[in-house]
């Protein structure tokens, strides 16, 4: 059972083959034996699973309910549940116990979903290994001295591993897609604004957004369904409509123009990534589509960009910790700077930590015109890459991280070497368009992931476009030895 | 660019963080590793380019001023560190 797709297992849920309570139980067991090992999730929801299980059951048994009812997913601790520890995968909030659902969630429960537990995260979804969360590292189940990526690590381990048949992730500067690669699965980044980002905890306000990760384009569309829309409570929601995902997935792809940025096959690329990523084009030639050389000449600086207007928008959303309402607060705080001052100290981590003082540096006075100001102006030209790019092609594609998944501790003492393993990665973030990570290989025993990315709000393209690759491939249905 | 202690102790201040003596060398060094990096911004002229703030072209919503939360002080207030009748203590501010 728990091999199956969401799709599969919807089928035998309206069919009355399988029940909710027995596929939730499935997960949970699966989640007891294997979770010591990967540390993938941070809290388990047993109790309430099976009470949402029963009454998606309920639902069924009268013929009632949508494609997701019944099914059990994993929710990134990120995204606020009520009456639900949510972390972030820090200390800061270790305590906290959120008052209200994310739209996200809230979207789920009315889809009758089942949400298992809440998965383990990078802290404040601030890096690419999962190895800042309080909590530990994850462990990548295709390798456990691996890392799973970062920051939806404890998501990606999770649907890799068949602990959960998905769940939801955030991206920032790559947190799906370079997760989602390194455990040889599907996700989806949508384009800013296309998911809700209301209830879910923000780390850098203008490039966040949510999105599933799956096996499956097939299954990513369905929950994706279920996350788009419009949100009154989220002030950057796009208001339009949502089209129908699954409608767009078996579309020809015959003539599909396909853009290869040959900054993004230079120096740094793994050559075996390399090998792999111009197999999975030929693959696409076979189906159909052409492909052409392009150029975004600004990519070597979207790195440097991001490292500044990340932290600055994160230094300004983690004011909000501050020992005072909510989350952690100092032992015997001497006056009210003390209390601001250890409270913080004590509850962040040293890689949060850094990106404040970075944040709070860029956007200090004298500093701003020279860093603040200077990146949103390469913002621009790095967005304006891609407006070209798509006057010429309908999808871009390319390696989603230049090497398969890197040793635990391997770049920890050096956050540089950390922040560049995202550089296929963060020049989307910062133009706001959407893009996927699909399997597309192995590198020895570690996966490796195509990107797939469109433009903005072409969502239905990029999942079609992958569907039709994962019809004639089997890179997304391999299972990590251990965990059949 | 380099930093030195005097900065990354006044960086700190700024964000409200305590960072123990201890710890400063090893923040010295990689912000100024960090500053590095995003120092490569300089090698473009953007004279004339417009900042860019948002991804997205989009004008603020507006809604009717009208209250549209309840007061659910309560609730809020049964994860805080510490209440009193209805507020958030805090150690004493003024003598």
């Amino acid at each position: 059972m728990h091999t199956k797709t969401i799709a599969e297992l919807s089928h035998a849920l309206h069919k009355r083959e399988i029940s909710s309570v027995e596929l939730t139980r499935t997960f949970i067991e699966r989640i007891k034996r294997h979770n010591g090992a990967l540390n993938a999730y941070v809290t388990v929801t047993e109790e309430q699973a099976l009470a949402q299980a029963r009454a998606a059951d309920a639902r069924l048994k009268k013929g009632e309910g949508g494609p997701l009812t019944g099914i059990p997913l994993a929710q990134k601790d990120i995204f606020c549940t009520q009456g639900v520890k949510t972390t972030c995968g820090s200390k800061m909030l270790d305590n906290f116990i959120a008052p209200y659902d994310a739209t996200t969630v809230e979207r789920f429960n009315h889809a009758g979903a089942v949400m298992l537990g809440k998965t383990n995260m990078d802290e404040f979804a601030m890096g690419s290994s999962n190895e800042t969360s309080f909590y530990g590292p994850v462990k990548n189940p295709w390798d456990l001295s691996a890392v799973p990526g970062g920051s939806s690590g404890g998501s990606a381990a999770a649907v890799a591993a068949r602990l959960a048949p998905a769940a939801t992730s955030t991206d920032t500067g790559g947190s799906i897609r370079q997760p989602a690669a390194l455990c040889g699965i599907t996700g989806i980044k949508p384009t800013y604004g296309r998911v809700s980002r209301y209830g879910m905890i923000a780390f850098a306000s203008s490039l966040d957004q949510g999105g599933p990760m799956a096996r499956t384009a097939e299954d990513c569309a369905l929950l994706l369904q279920a996350m788009a829309g419009f949100d009154a409570r989220d002030s950057t929601s796009a208001d339009r409509p949502v089209p129908s995902y699954s409608a767009a997935l078996n579309d020809s792809i015959k003539g599909l123009k396909i853009g290869l940025p040959k900054e993004y096959f230079g120096a740094g690329l793994d050559k075996k990534m390399a090998q792999l990523i111009e197999a999975a084009i030929k693959e696409y030639e076979k189906l159909g589509a052409t492909v052409q050389e392009i150029s975004l000449p600004n990519t070597h600086l979207a790195v440097p960009v991001y490292y500044v207007i990340a932290p600055a928008e994160c230094s300004s959303n983690l004011s909000r910790f501050d020992g005072v309402r909510f989350g952690y607060r100092c032992k015997a705080p001497k006056d009210l700077e003390d209390l601001y001052k250890r409270s913080r100290g004590e509850g962040f981590g040293a890689e949060v930590k850094r990106r404040i003082m970075v944040g709070t540096y860029v956007l200090s006075a004298g500093y701003y015109d020279a860093y603040y100001l200077k990146a949103q102006k390469l913002r621009r030209l790095i967005s304006d890459d891609f407006k070209q790019a798509f006057s010429e092609v309908d999808v871009i594609m390319g390696p989603t991280a230049p090497t398969a998944a890197f040793n635990l501790g391997e770049k920890t003492d050096d956050p540089v070497t950390m922040y560049l393993s995202d550089i296929y990665t963060i020049a989307v973030n910062l133009a706001g368009l959407p893009a996927m990570s699909i399997p597309a290989g192995f590198i020895g025993q570690r996966p490796a992931g195509l990107q797939i990315i469109g433009n903005y709000f072409d969502e239905a393209r990029l999942l079609n476009v992958a569907h039709q690759y994962q019809k004639v491939t089997d890179w997304h249905s391999r299972v990590p030895v251990g965990f059949e | 660019m380099s930093l030195q202690p005097s900065d990354v102790e006044k960086i700190a201040h700024l964000a409200r963080l305590a960072v123990s003596e201890q710890d400063t060398p090893a923040y010295v060094r990689n912000l100024s590793n960090i500053i590095d990096l995003v120092g490569q911004m300089n090698a473009v002229d953007t004279t004339h380019v417009t900042p860019m703030a948002h991804p997205l072209d989009m004008a603020a919503r507006l809604r009717p001023d009208a209250v549209t939360e309840i007061n659910q002080r309560e609730r809020f207030q049964a994860i805080a560190p510490e209440v009193d009748a209805g507020v958030y203590l805090v150690p004493k501010v003024i003598e």
